[in-house]
C-alpha cells in the first residue's frame, strides 16, 4: 500500500490531539463533618508551619535558643531537646523509614488520608481555593467570571486574588527560611533588607512554587507529578477504608421523580439522584461514582455534599462514605459488613515501626555526650628513636556535645611502659594528659606514644585510649595498634 | 475488532483512539495536558538563555564565553579569595606571634598545625614523605637525628634559608669533602674508616677490615667536623654518627659511597617562595612531628 492509501484508510489527518488544555476545576463550597475536620487540620498544619520557628528552647549560653533549627553553617540540627551532629544523620534515615511505614500503615487502614488531609499540596491548595472563593465567589460565579469580558470588575477581582495568593506564597517562603537561622533576628534582617542573598533567593523560589503549585497547578500535581497515587494504588487492598460510592445502594441512579415512580411500580431504584453535587465539590474534579481512581485524593468532601442531598431527599446518609471493597461485596451478598483493622499487613507495619522507633529512642537516650576517635599516623607507621625506643603517632579527635567547655583526661593502656606526649595537651598533677574542648565542638590533637622496643611488635599490639570528662566522669574509649620493627 | 475511524470512541474505555491499528489492536489517544508542552518549551527557552549567559558552545579555537563572564576557574579564585579574607583574622594572630609564642598558646598552636599540615602536604611531602617519614637522602623528620638543630628557631631558619641553597646568602652551608674522588684517602683507608663508623652506632664492623686503623683515620680526617666522639655538630650540620640513624644509610656499602663521593644534598630556601606565616606554621608542624627540641 502506498502512503496515501494508508492515510486514507486510517485517517491520519483526523487524529486526535496530542495535547489538550487541562479541564479547569471549579470546586463548590461545602459544609459538613469532613469539611470541619479539614478546616481544623488546615489550621493546625499551617499554624505549625508558620509559627514553629518562633518557639524558643533554652540550651544554655553557647547554643541557639530556637526549638527547631537546621543550622547549616555550623552543621547542627536542633529539635527541642534533641541536637544532631552530621555524623548522626542516620536518625533522619530512621525518621524517613518511620514516615514511609506510617504512610503505608495509614493507607492500609484509611486509604489516602495523607493526600486528603495532610499533604502540603492539599493544604495550600485548600487555602488558595478559600481565598479564591472569598474574592470571586462560589463555583457558578467563578465560571461566569472566567467567561466574562475583561472589565474593571474582573480586573479588580483577579488582581485581588493573585495579590493575596502571592502574599500567602511569600509568607510561606519567608517561613521556610526561618527554619535555617534565628527566626526573630532573620525577620528583622529581612524587613531591613540586611538578610543574606541566599535567604531572598529561597524566599523567591518558595514563593514561586507555592504560587504556581497551589494557585495554578493544583490537581495536576496529584495527577501528573506525584508518585504516591501510583504506589498507593499498588499497595491498597480490599480491606482498606476508602472514600467510596456505595454502588450497591446507589444504582440504578435516576432522578428523584423517576425514582419515586419506579419504586411505586415495585421496581428497584437506587438512592443516587444523579445531582452531580459530589462532582461539583470535588477539588480534583473526579466523579467518585466511577470508583477508586488516581485523581481521588479521598478528602471526603463528596461525603459531606452527598449527605446534605440525602438529608434533603429523606434517604439515609452516607451513600458516599468511608467503606471497604470487601464490605460492598458483602452487602450485595446480604452479609453484614466487617471491619478488619488488624490484618497481617497492618500488624507487620506496626511491628516494624515499633522496632525502628524503639531502636531510635534507645540510641537517642543512651548516646554519649562525648566522643573519641583515633586514627593511626601511617607515614611512617612507627619511628625508631634512639637505640631502644619506638614511637607511634595518632590523631585523636575528641567531641564535646555539652554546652560548656570540658576538660578530658587521657589514659592509655595495653602497651607496656608506654609514655604519651602531645604538644596540644597539658599535664595533670597525676601525670595524665588533659585536653580542653570547646562547647559543642570537636578538637583534634596529634598524639605520640613512645615505648621500649620490647613492648612493640611488627603486627601491632592493641592500645586503648580512654578519655574521661573531669566534670561528669563520663568516659569513652577507642582502640588502635602500636607497631614496632 | 473492526478498525476505528478517526476520533471514534473505543467501546470499552470511551476514549478516542489514535486510529493506529496493529493486528486489530487500536492505540488509545490519551493527550497530555498542555502545560506539559509548555514546560518543554520553557526548558528550551532556559537552554537558550543559558547559552547567552554562560560559556556553552565550543568554537574553532575558543568557545562562547557568555555575557556573565562566568568561569569555574574564576569561581575557584573567588572562593580562595573568600577563604583568605575569612582567615585574615586568625592569620593576623600567627603573623604577630613568634614560633615559641605560637606553641605556648593552644589556640594559635591548633591554627598553626592545621595550616602547617596543609602546607607540608603541598611543599614538603614530595621529598620528606606525607608523614615526614623521609627516605634515603631525605631527612626523616619524625626522629631526633637533627642535622641543623631541632629547636623551633632552628627549624624556622632551616626552612626559611634552605640548605646549600646558593641563592640565599644566609643558607645553611657546609661541605663534606669527597675523600675518595678527590684522592684524600685511599680505597683501603675508606673501608677502614667506614668500618669504624659502623662501630660508633654499635653496629658490627666489616669482617677482615682493620677497625683500629679506621679509628686513627677518623681522628685525623673526620673528627674535625663530626667530633672526636662522632656525635656531630649542629652548627655545621655534620651528622651524629652514633645514633644508628644515617641519612644516606648505615650499611657498609652506603657508608663507603658517602665517604668516597660525599653527598651534600640541598633543600630550597622557602623564604623566597612562601609567606612568613606559612613558614612559621611549617616550623611548628615539623617541630610537632614529635622529636623537636
Amino acid at each position: 500500500m502506498s502512503r496515501a492509501q494508508i492515510e486514507r484508510a486510517h485517517g491520519v489527518h483526523g487524529e486526535g490531539p496530542l495535547y489538550v488544555a487541562a479541564a479547569k476545576v471549579y470546586p463548590q463550597k461545602v459544609h459538613g463533618t469532613f469539611r470541619r475536620l479539614k478546616w481544623g487540620l488546615l489550621l493546625l498544619c499551617l499554624g505549625i508551619y508558620y509559627f514553629l520557628p518562633f518557639v524558643r528552647w533554652d540550651r544554655g549560653p553557647n547554643e541557639p535558643p530556637q526549638a527547631v533549627l537546621a543550622d547549616l553553617a555550623h552543621s547542627r540540627f536542633y529539635f527541642f531537646f534533641v541536637e544532631l551532629w552530621p555524623q548522626e544523620v542516620y536518625y533522619f534515615t530512621g525518621l524517613l523509614i518511620l514516615a514511609s511505614l506510617g504512610l503505608f500503615l495509614s493507607n492500609a487502614l484509611f486509604g489516602r488520608v495523607w493526600c486528603g488531609y495532610f499533604c502540603p499540596q492539599t493544604v495550600w491548595t485548600d487555602l488558595f481555593m478559600t481565598v479564591e472563593r472569598w474574592i470571586e465567589g462560589d463555583r457558578r460565579d467563578r465560571i461566569k467570571l472566567d467567561a466574562a469580558p475583561w472589565d474593571a470588575n474582573k480586573i479588580a477581582k483577579r488582581a485581588a486574588k493573585h495579590g493575596m495568593w502571592l502574599l500567602i506564597a511569600w509568607w510561606t517562603g519567608g517561613a521556610w527560611v526561618l527554619y535555617f537561622a534565628d527566626a526573630p533576628t532573620l525577620v528583622g534582617d529581612l524587613a531591613t533588607f540586611h538578610a543574606s542573598f541566599v535567604a531572598y533567593v529561597w524566599i523567591g523560589i518558595l514563593t514561586a512554587t507555592t504560587y504556581y503549585l497551589a494557585g495554578h497547578m493544583r490537581e495536576q500535581v496529584c495527577l501528573y507529578m506525584c508518585p504516591w497515587p501510583r504506589i498507593q494504588a499498588a499497595l491498597t487492598d480490599v480491606d482498606a477504608l476508602n472514600v467510596a460510592y456505595r454502588s450497591d445502594r446507589g444504582e440504578p441512579r435516576m432522578s428523584l421523580k423517576d425514582a419515586s415512580k419506579t419504586r411505586a411500580a415495585g421496581q428497584p431504584a437506587g438512592d443516587c439522584i444523579d445531582c452531580y453535587q459530589c462532582v461539583a465539590v470535588c477539588p480534583t474534579g473526579v466523579d467518585i461514582r466511577q470508583g477508586s481512581q488516581l485523581g481521588c485524593i479521598q478528602c471526603g468532601l463528596c461525603i459531606d455534599a452527598c449527605d446534605a442531598v440525602m438529608a434533603k431527599v429523606r434517604r439515609p446518609t452516607r451513600l458516599i462514605s468511608y467503606d471497604t471493597e470487601e464490605n460492598m461485596k458483602r452487602r450485595q451478598r446480604g452479609e453484614a459488613p466487617v471491619y478488619r483493622l488488624a490484618r497481617s499487613r497492618t500488624i507487620l507495619y506496626v511491628v516494624v515501626m515499633t522496632i525502628v522507633g524503639s531502636l531510635m529512642v534507645y540510641k537517642l537516650t543512651t548516646r554519649q555526650h562525648m566522643g573519641l576517635s583515633v586514627l593511626h599516623v601511617r607515614a611512617p607507621m612507627y619511628t625508631t628513636s634512639g637505640q631502644d625506643a619506638v614511637r607511634n603517632g595518632y590523631a585523636l579527635r575528641f567531641s564535646n556535645k555539652w554546652s560548656d567547655t570540658r576538660q578530658f583526661a587521657i589514659d592509655i593502656s595495653g602497651v607496656k611502659d608506654a609514655l604519651a606526649k602531645s604538644e596540644q595537651a597539658d599535664a595533670l598533677p597525676d601525670g595524665r594528659l588533659k585536653v580542653s574542648v570547646d562547647p559543642d565542638a570537636t578538637q583534634e590533637i596529634e598524639f605520640y606514644v613512645t615505648a621500649p622496643r620490647s613492648s612493640a611488635t611488627e603486627a601491632g599490639v592493641p592500645i586503648i585510649m580512654r578519655a574521661t570528662d573531669l566534670k561528669s566522669g563520663e568516659t569513652v574509649s577507642a582502640s588502635d595498634h602500636f607497631f614496632g620493627p | 475488532m473492526a478498525t476505528l475511524g478517526p476520533n471514534q470512541l473505543d467501546s470499552i474505555t470511551g476514549q478516542t483512539t489514535t486510529a493506529h491499528e496493529w493486528d486489530g489492536i487500536c492505540e488509545l489517544n490519551t493527550p497530555l495536558p498542555r502545560w506539559w508542552l509548555w514546560t518543554f518549551y520553557a526548558s528550551i527557552l532556559f537552554a537558550v538563555v543559558y547559552w547567552v549567559l554562560y560559556p556553552a558552545w565550543p568554537l574553532a579555537t575558543t568557545f562562547s564565553h557568555g555575557v556573565l563572564g562566568f568561569s569555574s576557574r574564576g569561581q575557584v579564585a573567588e572562593d580562595l579569595q573568600a577563604i583568605h579574607a575569612q582567615r585574615a583574622q586568625t592569620e593576623a594572630g600567627l603573623e604577630k606571634a613568634s614560633v615559641t609564642e605560637i606553641v605556648a598558646d593552644k589556640k594559635l598552636l591548633g591554627l598553626a598545625l592545621a595550616h602547617g599540615k596543609a602546607a607540608f602536604a603541598e611543599d614538603c611531602a614530595p621529598c620528606h614523605g606525607s608523614g615526614g617519614q623521609g627516605g634515603k637522602g631525605y631527612r626523616n623528620l619524625t626522629n631526633e637525628d637533627w642535622l641543623w638543630g631541632g629547636a623551633l628557631d632552628d627549624i624556622q631558619t632551616t626552612i626559611t634559608h634552605g640548605i646549600r641553597a646558593d641563592y640565599d646568602k644566609d643558607t645553611r652551608s657546609s661541605a663534606m669533602p669527597a675523600f675518595g674522588r678527590d684522592g684524600i684517602l685511599k680505597p683501603e683507608e675508606i673501608h677502614q674508616v667506614a668500618s669504624y663508623v659502623r662501630t660508633l652506632s654499635k653496629l658490627a664492623p666489616e669482617p677482615g677490615v682493620d677497625v683500629d686503623a679506621g679509628k686513627k683515620i677518623f681522628a685525623d680526617n673526620c673528627a674535625v667536623c663530626h667530633g672526636d666522639d662522632g656525635k656531630g655538630n649542629l652548627a655545621m650540620g655534620s651528622a651524629n654518627l652514633t645514633d644508628g640513624l644515617q641519612l644516606y644509610g648505615g650499611d657498609f656499602k652506603d657508608l663507603i659511597q658517602t665517604i668516597m663521593f660525599a653527598r651534600n644534598s640541598t633543600m630550597p630556601a622557602w623564604g623566597t617562595r612562601l609567606d612568613p606565616v606559612t613558614i612559621k606554621a611549617l616550623a611548628v608542624f615539623v617541630h610537632s612531628l614529635g622529636t623537636g627540641q
